[in-house]
């Protein structure tokens, strides 16, 4: 990471967190839009999500009394940093084709993770006890998501057989085809876009923020700009994944000719599946999802592994 | 028209409140926000919390027993906002004007709080959810 940013410079990581944050609010857009158009309505319009971001920095921030502030006002930055820096990471191996280090695939990972774990920090400080139980409820939601997705992240860095490089399993891909053209790319495709519904947080798996009994669960008390960063954050985490998704299985995405389409396909097939996933599903209970990721998804990411063993 | 203000013109996020009101209010502000009018053309969208809204939908007149919490929610929103004085008991309180357990139609009390809230008025019994968007129309128009 060190390495990386002396490499790139300050320029880099600010050009990344600016594109990163507009096309993850457009996505979000795409998002509500979609779902207007499933429920048969016309939806808002395009800058929605702008005028929303733009009007909760103009709001008052709230800092609710017997809270812990310091936690309170720093894990929305913590969101933004963890996500901006796991872009950056991930952008100059599967986007721009650069070099990367060793490893860098388990940093993106690691970073991806740092929105959650601010969620349960922000959460567990504002000593709501509605905001407390959401908490609990990611902090279990990560635990059931990540064991299926890390099996299945593990499967294309095996298939690529180059190290743990996001560059490498890029070219490996633009030689050999795309993962999503094997049995064992279908697998996995399928479980991670599951795991990724569970790391947005959206509906089946949406337990932490339950807006109808939790009345919006982990977020219930932030108000404001750290409302604004917590939005922010979550619509950045939308486009990453979706980036990372066709990373590790539609062989990245190249900005050259023809590629420019194929790109901007690969990113918008993941999102809209995300979304109708969302639309056409109820919400499962906390017991239900840890057995449903620990189970049959996991099961079916075991498989996957062991069928890229035999090249299938 | 400043930056901030555009925001908040065009994502109003509103906070349902019901201050003991016969419910037919309720159902019509229900009804607001399904497809059919779909509200979310002008960003408006329902959240849970008071701490997300921009925009309070009261019904239903205040009395005794809901006083505090509607003052302790009305403090809890992050500010600025408007409250919407939705129905004619909000208005007016109607027939339960002279009841022994109520306050006051819903503008008097929040004038009580905050001197300078922002109450925009929707009279009807129940109104219809055009009356409502036109209400948000007009108040917003006057920001």
């Amino acid at each position: 990471m060190v390495r990386m940013m002396s490499a790139f410079g300050v320029p880099y990581f600010l050009a990344v967190f600016a594109v990163t944050a507009v096309v993850g609010l457009v996505t979000s857009w795409v998002d509500r839009k979609v779902t207007a158009r499933v429920q048969a309505r016309v939806g808002p319009p395009w800058f929605q999500p702008f005028a929303d971001f733009v009007k909760l920095l103009g709001k008052e921030t709230l800092v609710p009394e017997g809270s812990r502030q310091k936690g309170f006002l720093v894990a929305p930055l913590l969101a933004l940093v963890g996500v901006s820096l796991g872009a950056a990471a991930l952008v100059s191996g599967g986007v721009l084709g650069k070099e990367g280090f060793i490893g860098d695939i388990v940093v993106v990972l690691y970073l991806l993770t740092i929105p959650s774990a601010a969620l349960i920090l922000g959460a567990a400080s504002t000593g709501n006890p509605m905001a407390s139980v959401g908490a609990s409820r990611e902090m279990k939601l990560i635990l059931a998501y990540e064991l299926p997705f890390l099996i299945v992240v593990l499967t294309a860095v095996y298939k690529a057989q180059a190290g743990f490089m996001i560059d490498k399993i890029v070219d490996y891909q633009a030689q050999n085809g795309a993962f999503i053209w094997s049995i064992s790319g279908v697998i996995g495709f399928i479980v991670a876009i599951l795991c990724i519904q569970g790391k947005l947080g959206l509906v089946p798996f949406d337990a932490p923020e339950a807006e109808q009994e939790l009345m919006g669960g982990v977020l219930t008390e932030y108000s404001g700009v750290p409302l604004a960063l917590f939005k922010l954050s979550k619509a950045m985490m939308l486009s990453v994944l979706t980036v990372f998704l066709a990373v590790i299985f539609f062989g990245g995405m190249q900005f050259k000719g023809i590629d420019i389409l194929w790109s901007i396909l690969k990113y918008l097939v993941p999102v809209v599946l995300v979304v109708l996933i969302r639309n056409t599903n109820p919400r499962l209970r906390i017991d239900q999802i840890m057995k449903l990721f620990w189970g049959p998804l996991t099961v079916l990411a075991l498989i996957a592994l062991l069928l890229a063993r035999f090249n299938l | 028209m400043s930056v901030k203000m555009w925001g908040l013109k065009k994502s109003p996020w509103v906070y349902h409140v019901a201050l003991s009101p016969c419910n037919n209010c309720d159902i019509e502000i229900l009804d607001l926000l399904t497809p059919r009018f779909d509200v979310e053309r002008f960003g408006i969208k329902l959240v849970g919390s008071p701490r997300h809204a921009d925009a309070l939908l009261v019904t239903g007149s205040v009395n005794r027993h809901v006083l505090p919490r509607f003052v302790e929610l009305y403090k809890q929103t992050a500010k600025p906002c408007v409250v919407f004085a939705i129905g004619s008991c909000g208005l007016s309180s109607t027939m339960f004007r002279d009841n022994y357990n109520i306050v006051g139609p819903i503008d008097k009390v929040v004038r009580q709080i905050d001197p300078n809230a922002i109450i925009a008025y929707v009279p009807g019994c129940p109104p219809k959810p055009e009356a409502m968007i036109s209400g948000v129309v007009k108040a917003l128009s006057v920001l």
